[in-house]
């Protein structure tokens, strides 16, 4: 039944109303927890406050009981579901670099389009820096793709690659959320004095 | 009596605080909410959710302007050329529906501000620069990785994709490691 796509034919405008949709859901959930602002971001690596982990990891938590919940049910078939190929090298290094960009743009490239519809001018900055930088990437070195293709591993997942059965990483991964709220809890107690009283 | 106690108590909470931002969702129950947009993304298209890939289509568009045969072939721009028609992208509609849901829920929290977000120890000026150099630096990462927060560590983190955790854990390690000499930017 689940996935629709592969189970039915959606015409180019159906498809792209419901990016639409999806993506009024996605960018209000943003705004609501703060994410429109590059200040609420970058507090979670100073520890005064840690949301940008807790809404992330309780939003892939929530989506991965969903999936097994469903596919367990027989209504999704999670063979249908896109798996990015997983090249070690290069998911390492470009994290590292990402990582690099969020601490000094303030963002991420979601995160700033909720910061441009708040009004935020730094939002507007980094938005033209990433189309700077996806534009200077396929004009001067688009030969990374291909390495990254060719160097891939293919797709990977922790079940297939443990054997260990996804309803049982879905547990684990609830339980350490459990066990990280607890914990950050305690960082955020012991770093408040950085939090800025204007924000 | 009480009741119109309890109507001053009600009223004077409200003029107080129409003047500033509401504070923020709880962020266990957004990250919810979030979780919920993303299994629906997923059971509607097989796909969850992305944004690098909006820039793409952009960048592409940016390219076939000036020469079109150029983005048909250029390996990087031909994936988002759509025979012509890059801003009919997914990701690009799904980012304008985030402007929307962004701009909704920050016009119902009072939140719209045309600022800087920047810490007191910069100028408006170099906040702006390092915002676009971050920015530049981020998409770079993004396209090496195939993905960015929202691509790889949400989307890919929710199926137990090895790679997205692999991105995920290299971006916290990048970010806290770098946190220390930019904190003259934020604190």
């Amino acid at each position: 039944m689940f996935p629709l796509s592969s189970f039915h034919e959606f015409s180019t405008a159906a498809n792209l109303a419901m990016a639409v949709v999806l993506g009024f859901g996605f960018g209000f959930c943003l705004e609501r927890a703060g994410f429109g602002s590059a200040r609420k971001l970058t507090a979670v690596f100073y520890l005064y406050d840690m949301a940008v982990v807790k809404v992330m990891f309780t939003a892939i938590v929530t989506a991965m009981t969903g999936v097994f919940l469903l596919s367990a049910a027989g209504v999704l078939d999670i063979a249908e579901l896109y798996l990015e190929p997983t090249n070690f090298a290069a998911q390492a290094i470009g994290g590292l670099v990402f990582g690099a960009g969020f601490i000094v743009g303030g963002y991420c490239p979601g995160t700033c389009v909720a910061s441009m519809a708040t009004g935020r001018k730094d939002g507007y900055a980094f938005a033209l820096g990433m189309l700077a930088g996806v534009l200077a990437y396929a004009e001067l070195t688009p030969g990374i793709d291909a390495w990254i293709k060719d160097t891939a591993q293919g797709a990977m997942t922790l079940p297939s690659l443990t054997g260990i059965g996804a309803g049982w990483w879905t547990l684990a991964f609830i339980a350490f959320l459990a066990f990280a709220g607890w914990g950050m809890s305690k960082l955020e107690a012991r770093f408040a004095g950085l939090k800025p009283s204007a924000a | 009596m009480a009741q119109t106690l309890v109507n001053t108590r009600l009223r004077a909470a409200g003029t107080s605080v129409r003047t500033g931002p509401l504070a923020y969702w709880n962020p266990y129950l957004t990250g919810m909410l979030l979780g919920l947009v993303l299994l629906a993304t997923y059971l509607v298209t097989g796909r969850g959710l992305g944004a690098t890939g909006a820039f793409g289509a952009v960048a592409a568009w940016l390219a076939g302007a000036i020469s079109p045969e150029h983005a048909a072939t250029n390996l990087v721009h031909a994936k988002y050329w759509n025979d012509g028609a890059p801003l009919e992208s997914w990701t690009l509609f799904l980012l304008v529906g985030a402007f929307v849901g962004a701009l909704v829920s920050g016009v119902a929290g009072r939140r719209i501000a045309f600022t800087v977000e920047r810490g007191p120890r910069v100028t408006d000026g170099q906040r702006l620069a390092l915002a676009f150099v971050g920015g530049f630096v981020a998409a770079y990462g993004a396209k090496i990785a195939k993905g960015c927060t929202s691509g790889q560590a949400l989307t890919g983190g929710s199926i137990f994709n090895v790679g997205s955790l692999v991105f995920m854990l290299a971006v916290f390690a990048s970010a806290y490691a770098l946190a220390y000499l930019v904190r003259k930017e934020w604190l």
